[in-house]
């Protein structure tokens, strides 16, 4: 009881220590530019936030969050290219290569604010279920599930850039201007976009927390640990998996969505299979199964990421590479994970000293 | 209570038959050992049940049929089973393992919320297999025949009325054999215990009714001494290990 007060008193610190370097702190520091790309790495550690539960507690090594991250962009800068256009008049991108004289049919719906937003989580959440659902009742796992859900990000991607009449193609919708009737090129509003960004992360975060430590979240674990025992114990697993799959989707969506007035674009090139990978590697490196290192590991990888591939743009990609390779041989459980080892070594190694000692005491 | 019924129970591999035509009948509140050599498909048999391999014939619990249905709809109709490899949830508690066990019932909005104290069923059923004081200890630290130990408690709180105990004291120390005997004497007050077993002591000490299984059939049924009798029983299985466990004995008290 006395443990279980200790760590939700920790956490809320921790909550609290989060709000303040979120709210206070970074926006005094860092310059308008620098917390813009801070608000950008900020989406991405929303995809972690998804990852530590699909991934780090449930065991789905989801390679393609791309496409979730992508459906949620997709469909909050569909809503603001039409509004960028105003009523009446088509997107920019459509009038220079489009034939179409009016907006597409499926574009229509977005054209409404509310189902634009209701969109960015609820599509990402819909298509995670119906994948979900196919793959885990034919019991897809392990390294054939990775293959499948990267499989998806680039057929995503790849059915983006055929559709350039529609979607922009390559370029992706690009050039956004406003966000629901405030220019985006104001700093003002870029920092409103930006805390509305640090608000939702805490949000989901949260979320995460209480699924985490609820009897859900530990029957995930046990799924993941021993998926025909829980058969045995009268649980489906397939739908154990599902949850945490669709709420990882939907975070994913919604970081894509806040990602889209952060970053002004949404392309397949940052949905595809590299994206994909990288929001992955950032939840290894921090450690995926605890909710603070994957956070901290996404925006760290991301920062990593600016900071080197500006110096050396070339040998970054390898970096990342190794990188992801050395926290899953070495350090599965990721630098948050540090500790713990460090401190089983000195136990173990303690251990061994006694041991060694009590012979000679016998002996004596 | 509630009896098993198994009619011409049948299952191939690729050709192979592993179990051929089985009848078994355990009565409520029986305490019934199988055994026979290794590969005579006791086993394939209880995976047949409990439904992990496809079986023809027909396998009735309390009157409802079992075959053809999942795995996880089998044990919602009160049949769970143990492996012969202790398999718990190493990096879960004592506590969370029985709490997962006792769930399967439980309401969308329970499992979304934190679990607050113990259970009245789990607080019972770690009395019952003596681990009350490693409720907090992970799964995983826990010694051999502790881990079989919990195994049979997440069955207890998952109230199955029929459990189906694949070599669960294989490994185990002789005191430790003791108590997990009288512990399922205990509980086939309440249920029907059918138990695989190569130790023939074991058997001898606690099985209320035996049946011995040769090469994918029941070769003889009854009572220890009954079957111990049985020519045919002599013929292919308990001289071999009669001899066997003289050599054990002789071991042990050397």
């Amino acid at each position: 009881m006395n443990l279980l007060k200790s760590r939700s008193a920790r956490a809320a610190a921790g909550f609290v220590g989060a709000a303040v370097v979120l709210f206070a702190v970074a926006p005094l520091v860092l310059s308008d530019f620098r917390l813009g790309l801070l608000a950008k790495y900020l989406c991405v550690a929303m995809v972690a936030v998804g990852i530590c539960l699909a991934w780090g507690r449930g065991g789905l090594l989801t390679l393609g969050q791309g496409v979730f991250f992508g459906l949620g962009g997709y469909a909050m800068a569909m809503h603001l290219k039409i509004a960028d256009a105003g009523p009446g008049n088509l997107p920019d991108f459509m009038q220079l290569y489009g034939t179409a004289t009016e907006l597409p049919w499926w574009w229509q719906p977005f054209a409404n604010p509310v189902f634009a937003l209701a969109a960015t989580f609820l599509l990402p959440m819909a298509v995670a279920a119906l994948l979900g659902s196919f793959i885990f009742r034919r019991r897809v796992k392990g390294a054939y599930f990775a293959i499948l859900s990267q499989a998806l990000a680039a057929a995503f991607a790849i059915w983006l850039i055929g559709q350039q009449a529609t979607t922009g193609g390559t370029n992706g919708l690009t050039d956004i201007q406003g966000f629901f009737g405030y220019a985006l090129d104001d700093p003002v509003n870029q920092r409103t976009v930006y805390f509305i960004i640090a608000a939702v992360l805490l949000l989901l975060i949260a979320l995460a927390r209480q699924l985490i430590q609820s009897r859900y979240g530990e029957l995930l674990v046990a799924v993941r640990d021993s998926e025909e025992r829980v058969r045995f114990l009268g649980y489906d697993p397939a739908n154990v998996k599902l949850v945490a799959y669709v709420v990882a989707a939907g975070m994913a969506g919604l970081a894509g969505a806040l990602f889209v007035p952060a970053v002004g674009i949404i392309s397949p090139a940052l949905i595809g299979i590299v994206p994909s990978i990288e929001f992955v590697i950032g939840a290894a490196v921090g450690g995926r199964a605890s909710l603070v290192g994957a956070v901290l590991g996404a925006i760290a990888v991301a920062w990593a990421k600016t900071a080197l591939s500006e110096e050396f743009p070339a040998a970054w990609t390898y970096f990342q590479g190794l990188l992801f390779i050395v926290a899953l041989a070495f350090l599965p459980g990721g630098l948050a994970s540090l500790a713990t080892v460090v401190r089983r070594r000195r136990a173990a190694a303690a251990a061994e000293k006694k041991a060694a000692v009590i012979p000679v005491g016998e002996a004596a | 209570m509630t009896g098993l019924e198994i009619r011409q129970l049948r299952v191939s591999f690729d050709g192979f038959t592993a179990v051929d035509g089985v009848d078994l009948d355990v009565r409520p509140g029986d305490l019934r050992f199988l055994i026979g050599p290794n590969g005579a498909g006791k086993t394939t048999l209880v995976d047949a049940v409990t439904g992990l391999v496809k079986a023809a014939g027909s396998v009735r619990f309390g009157g409802e049929e079992l075959l053809g249905r999942s795995v996880h709809r089998i044990a919602r109709a009160g049949i769970g089973r143990t492996f012969q490899t202790a398999t718990v949830f190493e990096e879960l508690t004592v506590l969370q393992n029985l709490d997962i066990a006792a769930g399967a019932g439980r309401s969308m909005w329970t499992m979304l919320r934190r679990r607050k104290g113990v259970p009245e069923p789990v607080a019972k059923a770690m009395e019952t297999v003596g681990l009350t004081d490693l409720a907090d200890s992970p799964a995983g630290t826990l010694a051999h025949g502790q881990k079989q130990w919990l195994e049979i408690g997440m069955l207890l709180v998952q109230d199955v009325r029929l459990l189906l105990l694949d070599e669960p004291v294989a490994g185990m120390s002789h005191d430790e054999r003791q108590a997990t005997g009288s512990l399922l004497e205990r509980i086939s007050a309440e249920r029907t215990v059918v138990v695989i077993e190569h130790d023939m002591d074991f058997m001898r000490s606690f099985a209320r009714s035996v049946s011995v299984l040769h090469a994918g059939k029941v070769l003889s049924e009854g009572t220890v001494a009954e079957v111990q009798a049985d020519p045919k029983v002599q013929e292919v299985y308990l001289g071999h290990t009669a001899a066997e466990a003289t050599a054990d004995v002789a071991v042990r008290e050397a």
